[in-house]
């Protein structure tokens, strides 16, 4: 039995010494996590069904809230906020006590920040269901929800914001500046992608129009996923995987760096969703060169996580949780390799419009958001509720499955982008077009059919997670942990 | 060791530390993206680009409703083999009116941005209700509810129209008085097809690439 088999012994054994009658708020930890499995299962359900949907057009049997474009919708928002977001906000809310050693702020509203934003992304799903849609892509939802998110994401701020303001640790952890900047850039991102002029309550029209409107978009759409689903779940990245591999972080020097200079480039690389299009070539170039400056920091970090697990490696023959951690490590570093490579000019004239980008967005989405969050959560629920995993034999089944849904999404996207790609393009001697576009679409459903089996081999995987974790929490209790003593570290802010 | 000094200033204060995330985290907007919004030459509209009509407008919004370009770029990229496929590349002049834009990020389906005036409004009636009527191997969705709504079903057309006049866009109020008449007895499908129709004609197939 691996020493993760012991769930909350250090924390229990470390607060015998805290004398204060406080607790770590660890409900609403639990809360966040079971929504986030619950958004999991149901917007990768969304995704395996429109991926049929490609298959077999007709399976939306003439129903508008079935139809490809509504149900592509929810499921991208269904997985960035409902799934990504709650763990996030879960995680950050664990992570955030144990690292400044001291109960969360104003813990109701931390409670309302968790409650609300459940209630936001179902109303919102069901808001793009009926047709409500903005019309920015992973930026669909209307104003009335755009307010709404500002308000819900201003609590969270100040719940974690205000637990770090109250810690008894001089020093801010390094999870904490990812946390930190998901909450800080996405809000800024957010409140300049959102501004439009109502017209009623269900339609808004943006206040930029056209290029304009496309550069400002893709600030926001690049960073969307540079700062919530890169540095948001790096965040968890730098405090699950210590935790897990029982090792400190291998280089603190290289940790800050990283993190300076990423959230430094990140913000510059939008523009390369925009290569060829009609905006000013020196936003286009900028764009790209500052895409591949930013494989630096992004790498970095990557090392840093692998070399954390080093001397470890024994510990990944047992423990199903590292082995989704590391694994995620490994997909990170693809998708952040592969991201720069296909923001150089003469790469995205193929890649641009094609399923490559889908397959790369996969790798990330699947590869490394899912299975890091997977991993944290076999590692996080059974320390919640003092218990052992119910089944580590199905965590493991859990581990392949998802490994090979994820290698056959991305094989199959690439095989479909790289054949779209290279045949729009393709002229024959005499300049013409070779092939048509109906012929290239109709070329298409062995992929396609490849994507949607790698989809259900992924989401039955969820499933068993899902499975697995609710016996675990099943009729337990959350255990209440307090914080550990703290000796003569003064807080100096 | 200045390197180091500075941050350990940076991670003992939460105030500094939010500070520094934000100042770092702007520069690339501030530099990058706060220009562009304020060049004149992107919101300039080529000659021939005009405002929609209030029918090509509500077609336009159904088409954001269906999340369309989920599937259909608008953007014809310059070079030579999508300028054959779909016509003269875009032009930022033309999206002046476009709020939002909606040059999307994948072409399941075909580009669109030149494709009014190369099927007529009946082929589009027919694909749109059954795509593979006209298209055997299409894997397009049916869109089959348009043809029996009433495409100002909401009676919003006017306050559409109001909000992108104060936005800038050169309607007249007398436009906007008779907005309702204008799409008066017509379907979604009607207005879809007419905002079909209109894309891409501010730059001819015949005008020069």
């Amino acid at each position: 039995m691996g020493p993760w088999l012991r769930p909350g012994s250090r924390d229990i054994a470390v607060s015998e010494v805290n004398t204060d009658n406080e607790y770590y708020h660890d409900r609403v930890v639990k809360m966040l996590v079971m929504c986030s499995i619950l958004w999991a299962v149901a917007a990768m359900a969304a995704g395996v069904y429109v991926a049929a949907e490609l298959v077999w057009p007709t399976i939306d049997f003439g129903q508008p809230w079935l139809s490809f474009g509504r149900l592509r919708t929810l499921h991208t928002n269904g997985i960035v906020f409902g799934f990504g977001v709650s763990a996030l906000m879960g995680t950050a809310f664990y992570s955030v006590q144990r690292t400044c050693h001291v109960p969360l702020f104003l813990p109701k509203l931390a409670w309302f920040t968790a409650i609300a934003w459940q209630l936001g992304v179902l109303l919102g799903g069901l808001s793009l269901l009926a047709g409500m849609n903005a019309g920015k892509e992973y930026a669909e939802l209307e104003w009335p929800f755009d307010i709404a998110i500002t308000i819900v994401w201003v609590c969270f701020a100040i719940v974690f914001f205000g637990t770090i303001g109250h810690r008894r640790i001089k020093p801010i952890y390094v999870s904490n500046w990812f946390y930190g900047g998901l909450i800080i850039v996405i809000a800024m991102l957010h409140i300049g992608n959102s501004l439009a002029m109502p017209a009623t309550l269900f339609k808004s029209y943006s206040l930029f129009a056209g290029a304009q409107d496309a550069i400002l978009q893709w600030w926001y759409g690049h960073n969307a996923v540079g700062f919530l689903l890169t540095g948001g779940f790096l965040g968890m990245m730098y405090y699950f995987l210590p935790k897990q591999a029982e090792r400190p972080i291998w280089s603190y020097r290289l940790s800050i760096i990283a993190f300076w200079a990423f959230t430094y480039s990140y913000i510059w690389a939008g523009p390369h969703h925009l290569h060829f299009n009609s905006i000013p070539d020196w936003v286009q170039s900028l764009g790209m060169v500052m895409s591949l400056i930013l494989l630096a920091p992004s790498w970095a970090t990557m090392i840093n996580g692998i070399m954390t697990v080093s001397g470890a490696w024994q510990k990944l023959r047992t423990d199903p949780a590292l082995k989704f951690i590391v694994l995620s490590l490994a997909f990170y570093g693809l998708a952040t390799f592969e991201g720069p490579m296909m923001a150089i000019k003469s790469v995205n004239v193929v890649s641009h419009f094609t399923d490559w980008t889908i397959g790369h967005v996969h790798s990330g989405a699947l590869g490394w958001n899912a299975l890091i969050t997977f991993g944290t959560f076999y590692y996080l629920v059974p320390r919640l509720v003092g218990r052992e995993l119910h089944s580590v034999k199905l965590a493991n089944i859990h581990f392949w499955l998802a490994l090979a849904g994820t290698m056959l999404y991305i094989l199959a996207m690439w095989g479909a982008g790289v054949s779209q790609g290279l045949l729009w393009l393709s002229l024959d001697e005499f300049g013409e077009l070779r092939y048509s576009f109906r012929d290239i679409m109709a070329s298409m459903p062995p992929y396609y059919l490849l994507r949607l089996f790698a989809g259900l081999i992924f989401l039955s995987g969820t499933i068993l997670m899902a499975f697995n974790l609710f016996k675990t929490i099943s009729g337990a209790k959350t255990i209440q942990v307090r914080p550990p003593a703290v000796h003569g570290a003064g807080v100096s802010s | 060791m200045s390197g180091l000094g500075l941050h350990k200033k940076l991670e003992e204060n939460t105030g500094l530390l939010i500070f520094g995330i934000l100042f770092v985290s702007s520069i690339g907007g501030l530099v990058q993206v706060l220009p562009s919004l304020f060049q004149e030459s992107l919101e300039t509209a080529t000659e021939n680009t005009t405002v929609y009509s209030p029918l090509e407008l509500m077609g336009r919004d159904i088409y954001i409703r269906e999340a369309c370009s989920v599937c259909h770029s608008q953007q014809i990229r310059p070079l030579l083999a999508e300028v054959e496929r779909y016509g003269p590349y875009s032009r930022a002049g033309e999206f002046v009116y476009d709020r939002p834009f909606l040059w999307g990020s994948k072409r399941t389906g075909p580009d669109l941005h030149r494709i009014g005036g190369k099927y007529s409004d009946e082929w589009h009636r027919l694909h749109m209700t059954n795509p593979r009527d006209v298209v055997p191997k299409s894997i397009m969705p049916a869109y089959p509810w348009l043809g029996n709504r009433e495409a100002n079903a909401r009676g919003d057309i006017g306050k559409r129209l109001t909000a992108l006049q104060k936005l800038g866009h050169p309607y007249s109020d007398e436009d906007i008085a008779n907005s309702t008449a204008a799409v008066e007895g017509k379907t979604e499908l009607d207005a879809l097809i007419s905002y079909l129709q209109k894309l891409g004609t501010a730059y001819g197939h015949g005008d020069k690439p």
